[in-house]
Parts: structure tokens; C-alpha cells; sequence
């Protein structure tokens, strides 16, 4: 028998009970459209974390101080420790080939104003290289430059978070805002980040050059961490590595001493967050596997009726030639068609929630074609799989008990 | 040239739990080509299951079933299964067309299983449907079919592989006298153009339209012997008096 014509006959056959298909197949088709959905919301949540996280700067190192050592072994934690100098810093730009940028860290919260508005918010000293860590381009002005570092200029860029509360409507490039009483001038506004992993609002805050913060703002000489960026991807440990070894030299660690600071890489916290999601995307895509298969237990509960029902049918086929194996594909090319067109359209109905729920829930969803393939060929497998036994009962049916069948 | 069908000492034994049930108990019969024959009995005597095992439905227990000289008793599902396909055409007392089909695939049916193609199925049914006298009628379902109708297209299913012999269980069992006599002229019909025609029944009446009769009881033959005076159904179709329908 030709497929074409078989699969004329499963039509036909399956368009005699029209009410008892649909019905099985809408156990496919939601089986189907869940897997969709499910996969897409996963798949959104973990482009969404990878998207963030990459927002925050590609091949980002950040070197931490270590902990506080007090009196009778008694630490404090991660940070707390005050060795970590600009000329750290300037020491690793000049000796590490690894490293492609680098800046000094020096956060502190002060209460800016400008004109009869005010804003509690977080200066930040940097270096001139942090649109390019961070991947952090400028909206418009300019960013401070090496010569602002070395003179130590009262000039500073601006958060849109900042901007909107302290020049509300107004340019505020060329203005003068005063941070603890000093005046810096605006050169530049930072292009709008939003929030991070974590719900912080990146935006706001001010940004100046970290030798001003730290001589005319903070007044030590220590800073909070230092950030660093690898020349590639590939190279982020032999970074890691580099400044280590440097950093155990200038802060003379012996060697079995332990480190005084701390390296993390941003591929670190990237690894795990994305483990993390991709652990919800199969979790979501097992459960809604679950549908799928039921959906396929309703298959073969209906192609079992169906043999049964229509043993007579079988037993006339046999009599004029079938073999078992006619009537085995017959059968099977039945369950197949239920479940290939029920996938078609769980599929179509998959994408289409998977757009509802993020245009109702602002979630990104994310159906991608090799989801779609992936159920489409699942849904088949279980068409043929759920359609096995009933099939092969059918092809082993006695020809002569199956024509006496009333 | 060996005959058609030729049986050697057939037996069929059921088993139902502890009982054996003897339906054949060591048959010797050869037909040969052209032939028109009745096989004659009451229920039980075992004439079922001599056209089971004379089909390729079932398989005789021992002795030896051999159709245009080879040996066909050995075989299996798969190859009785072709033998049906292209050397057997079955006609049955309850018609077994297959509902909700038109008659025109009711007929192509066995060609499904012979790996011909589409376009020569459909031309072949046809030809198949106007040997029975029922070449407008391809499109109806057996729904819309009389009886007679549908045992005709049932005719036409078995003759649609031209198969060496027409094997008929009953075929006027369901229906009326009139119709039985329609039927018969078409069995008459084919049987002169060559096709071997075998068809049971209990009925005397029926069974004097053909040329042999042969009557079992007990699983055993009693009686095989030539219809000296065979009826024929096309001229007493015509003294009938004529129906309206």
C-alpha cells in the first residue's frame, strides 16, 4: 500500500468520528501547546537573566579587599579589609597582558543638589574606562578623561535616575550640581540601564573621576574593589590568575598565606544564573510533558475502542488480503495523523499563548523553532509509541473469529 | 494439467478446553477448473471449515490442501494472507461490505493489498462493479443498497483480483427468493465465462443452480455427485412476475 493512500484511509477513518478525534487529539494539542508555553516562559526568564547579566559587562573580574583580621581570630567579612590601593590598581593595568581595561572602585553616598532640588544618591569615582567594563555607553556629553584623573577635576556624568529628580525637563550638560557642598560640573549623561538581577536601579548615579572622589570627596586613600575587564572571553582566568599572583607579590603573601582579597569573575555569577533557570526550564517542560503523555494514554485508550469496534472491518481486510502488518500500519498511521495534527496545532496554540502570557504578564517568552520541532517530533513518537499496542493487537486478530465478530 | 483444488485425507480438530471437536474427519476432494460446485450439509457438519481451510483462512490440522498444484497447507499467516489476495475471492452470507465506504471502494478493497497502482484500482473496480450489473451505482453506500445490491457489489469485491476460484459461504442466506435467483445468475454468469465457482449452503433449491453438488454430515462426505438437470436463473428471472421497485 502506497503512504499516501494510507493516509487517505486514516482520514477518512478518523473523519467517521469526528467528536472521538477531536477529543484525542485536544489531549495532544494541549499537551503540546503546554510544552510551548512552558519551554518559551523558561527559555524567556533565562535570556532575560543572560541578558542582564552581560549588561553588566562582559568579561568582568572584580577584585575585592579581603577580610578584616581582629584581635583573637576574630574576621569580619568579605570587604571589610582596607588594602586595596589605587596603586593596585595602576600596578595591574601596567604588569597583566590579560587585562584589557581596568578601574578603581570608590562608591560613597552623598546628597546632591542642583538649583532648590536635592537627591540622595550614590557618587561613584571611576576611571575613564568604565563605559567600556561595564558596557556602558554615554547618552550624550562626553565622558571624563584621563587628564580629569590626573588633575583630579570636579567634573561628573550623570544617572537618568539623577537627572530626572535633579533637572527635571532641563539639560543639565554644563550645569554645575554640588556634592557635599563642592561643585562639579555635568560633561555627560549615561544612557538609561534600568534595573539589575537584583532590582537595584543601576541609573541612579553620579559619576566622577575616582581620583576627585577619593581626594576631595571621601579623603582615604583605599578603595572599595577594583573591576577589570579580560582583552577575551577565553582569557578571563589567566586574568584572574595574573592579578593574583601580582597582588600576593605587592601585598608580600607568603606563599600557604591566604589571599588578602578576592577575585570573582562575572562568568561566575552568569554560570550559575543561568544553571539556575535552565533547571526551571526543564522543570517547567517535565510537568508539561506530563500533559503530553496523557495525552497519549487517551490516544491508545481510543485507538483500543477502536480496534474493538471495528473488529469486523479488520477481520473483511484480512479475508481479502491484508496481512498483519497492512493492519498494523492502518492502525498505527491513525494514531500518527491524531497526533501529528494535533501537534500542528498545539503547536500554533503554544506560540500563541506564549505571546499572551508575555503581553499580560510583561514576561519575555521565547518560543524557539528547534521547541517546536523538538514537540512536533515528541508528539509523533508518542502517536507511534501510544499507538503500538492497539495496532499490533489488531494485526494479530484471528480472520475468522474477526468476521464473526457481532 | 493437476486439478484446481485437490484434498488429500483433510482434518480439523478444535480443541475447547478438554473437548476435541472432530469438524473434518479425513476429507478427499479435488475440483477442477471451470467448475460450479455446492457444497451441501446441516450446520455442524463441518462445511464451514472445509471453506475456511479451502480460503487460506484457516489451517487443517493434518492432510493435504493443495491449490493448482502446490501445497498450501503449511503456510503462514502472512503468506496465506497473499494467496487470499490474488487467488481467493470470498462472498459472505452478511455481505461484509464495510460500512460508510461507497461500493466502488468497497470493491477496490483488495487491491489496496496487491501493491497495484491507484488509477488501475479505480478502472479495475469499475469493470468489476459492471460485471454484477451495478456500474452506476459505484458512488452509493451499502446503506443505500438493497440487499441484492450489496451482495452483488460483495460479487464484484471478489472477483475484483480475477481470483482462480469464488468461494461463497451462503450467499442467498439472507436473502429473499427472488434475490437468491438474481445472485445465482450471476454466479451462473461468471462461472460461464470460466470462473471456478464454490458456494455453501443448506438449501436444495439453491444448491440445483450449480453443476456439482457434494453433501457433507459429521465431517464427512456422504454424497458427490453431477446436477443432472442444473436450473438456470437467467430464464426463470424472466417467467417471474415482474416487481416494481
Amino acid at each position: 500500500m502506497r503512504y499516501i493512500q494510507i493516509l487517505k484511509i486514516a482520514y477518512k477513518a478518523l473523519g467517521r468520528n469526528k467528536m472521538r478525534s477531536s477529543l484525542t487529539m485536544l489531549g495532544i494539542i494541549i499537551g503540546v501547546a503546554a510544552v510551548i508555553a512552558m519551554v518559551g516562559i523558561g527559555q524567556g526568564a533565562k535570556n532575560m537573566v543572560n541578558a542582564q547579566i552581560a549588561s553588566l559587562g562582559e568579561n568582568l573580574l572584580t577584585i575585592f579587599p579581603g577580610s578584616q583580621m581582629g584581635g583573637g581570630g576574630f574576621r569580619a567579612g568579605a570587604g571589610t579589609m582596607m588594602n586595596l590601593t589605587d596603586d593596585d590598581a595602576q600596578a595591574i593595568k601596567d604588569n597583566c597582558p590579560a587585562v584589557q581595561w581596568i578601574s578603581p572602585v570608590i562608591r560613597t553616598g552623598a546628597q546632591v543638589v542642583a538649583g532648590n532640588l536635592n537627591w540622595g544618591t550614590s557618587v561613584e569615582g571611576y576611571s575613564p574606562e568604565f563605559p567600556f567594563i561595564r558596557s556602558w555607553p554615554i547618552a550624550s556629553g562626553a565622558f571624563f578623561t584621563e587628564q580629569d584623573v590626573k588633575g583630579a577635576t570636579k567634573v561628573c556624568v550623570l544617572g537618568k535616575t539623577v537627572v530626572d529628580n535633579l533637572f527635571p525637563g532641563q539639560d543639565p550638560i554644563g550645569q554645575i550640581i554640588r556634592i557635599r557642598k563642592l561643585p562639579f560640573k555635568v560633561i555627560g549623561l549615561l544612557s538609561p540601564k534600568g534595573q539589575n538581577a537584583f532590582g537595584r536601579d543601576q541609573d541612579d548615579i553620579v559619576v566622577a573621576p575616582h581620583t576627585t572622589v577619593l581626594r576631595k570627596l571621601t579623603g582615604r586613600d583605599h578603595i572599595n574593589s577594583i573591576i577589570v575587564s579580560a582583552t577575551d572571553r577565553n582569557r578571563i582566568d589567566e586574568a584572574s590568575n595574573q592579578i593574583a599572583e601580582l597582588l600576593r607579590q605587592r601585598h608580600k603573601i607568603l606563599s600557604g598565606q591566604e589571599d588578602d582579597f578576592t577575585i570573582r569573575s562575572q562568568l561566575d555569577i552568569a554560570s550559575a544564573a543561568t544553571s539556575t533557570s535552565g533547571i526551571m526550564t526543564i522543570l517547567l517542560g517535565a510537568i508539561a510533558s506530563v500533559s503530553l503523555m496523557v495525552g497519549g494514554i487517551g490516544i491508545m485508550n481510543i485507538m483500543l475502542v477502536s480496534v474493538t469496534e471495528r473488529t469486523r472491518e479488520i477481520g473483511i481486510r484480512m479475508a481479502v488480503g491484508a496481512k498483519g502488518r497492512d493492519i498494523m500500519i492502518q492502525f498505527l498511521a491513525e494514531s500518527i495523523v491524531l497526533s501529528l495534527v494535533g501537534g500542528v496545532i498545539g503547536i500554533a496554540l503554544g506560540v500563541l499563548g506564549a505571546k499572551v502570557i508575555s503581553a499580560l504578564l510583561h514576561w519575555p517568552v521565547f518560543t524557539s523553532v528547534p521547541a517546536m520541532a523538538i514537540s512536533f517530533f515528541f508528539a509523533g513518537f508518542v502517536g507511534i509509541f501510544f499507538g503500538f499496542y492497539p495496532a499490533r493487537k489488531a494485526s494479530l486478530l484471528d480472520p475468522i473469529e474477526a468476521l464473526r465478530y457481532e | 494439467m493437476p486439478p484446481l483444488i485437490q484434498i488429500k485425507d483433510l482434518v480439523k480438530v478444535y480443541r475447547l478446553g478438554d473437548y476435541e471437536i472432530h469438524a473434518l474427519r479425513g476429507i478427499d476432494l479435488s475440483i477442477d477448473r471451470g467448475e460450479f460446485v455446492a457444497i451441501m450439509g446441516p450446520s455442524g457438519s463441518g462445511k464451514s471449515t472445509l471453506m475456511h481451510i479451502l480460503g487460506c483462512l484457516d489451517r487443517p490440522t493434518s492432510g493435504r490442501y493443495l491449490l493448482e498444484g502446490s501445497d498450501i497447507s503449511s503456510l503462514d499467516r502472512n503468506n496465506r494472507a497473499e494467496i487470499r489476495n490474488k487467488k481467493i475471492g470470498f462472498v459472505f452470507q452478511s455481505f461484509n461490505l464495510l460500512s460508510r465506504t461507497s461500493a466502488l471502494e468497497n470493491v477496490e478493497l483488495p487491491l489496496l493489498y496487491n501493491g497495484s497502482s491507484a488509477r488501475d484500482n479505480i478502472e479495475r473496480a469499475r469493470k468489476a462493479l459492471a460485471q454484477v450489473g451495478l456500474e452506476d451505482r459505484g458512488n452509493s453506500y451499502p446503506n443505500q443498497l438493497s440487499g441484492g445490491q450489496q451482495q452483488r457489489v460483495a460479487i464484484a469485491r471478489a472477483l475484483v483480483n480475477d481470483p482462480t476460484i469464488i468461494l461463497a459461504d451462503e450467499p442467498t442466506g439472507n436473502l429473499d427468493t427472488r434475490t437468491s435467483i438474481e445472485v445465482m445468475d450471476i454466479f451462473q454468469s461468471l462461472n460461464r465465462n470460466g470462473i471456478t465457482v464454490v458456494i455453501i449452503t443448506h438449501e436444495a433449491d439453491i444448491a440445483s443452480y450449480t453443476k456439482r453438488n457434494i453433501a457433507f454430515r459429521d465431517g464427512k462426505i456422504v454424497k458427490d455427485a453431477a446436477v443432472t438437470m442444473t436450473r438456470n436463473a437467467g430464464a426463470e428471472i424472466e417467467s417471474l412476475p415482474p416487481v416494481e421497485d
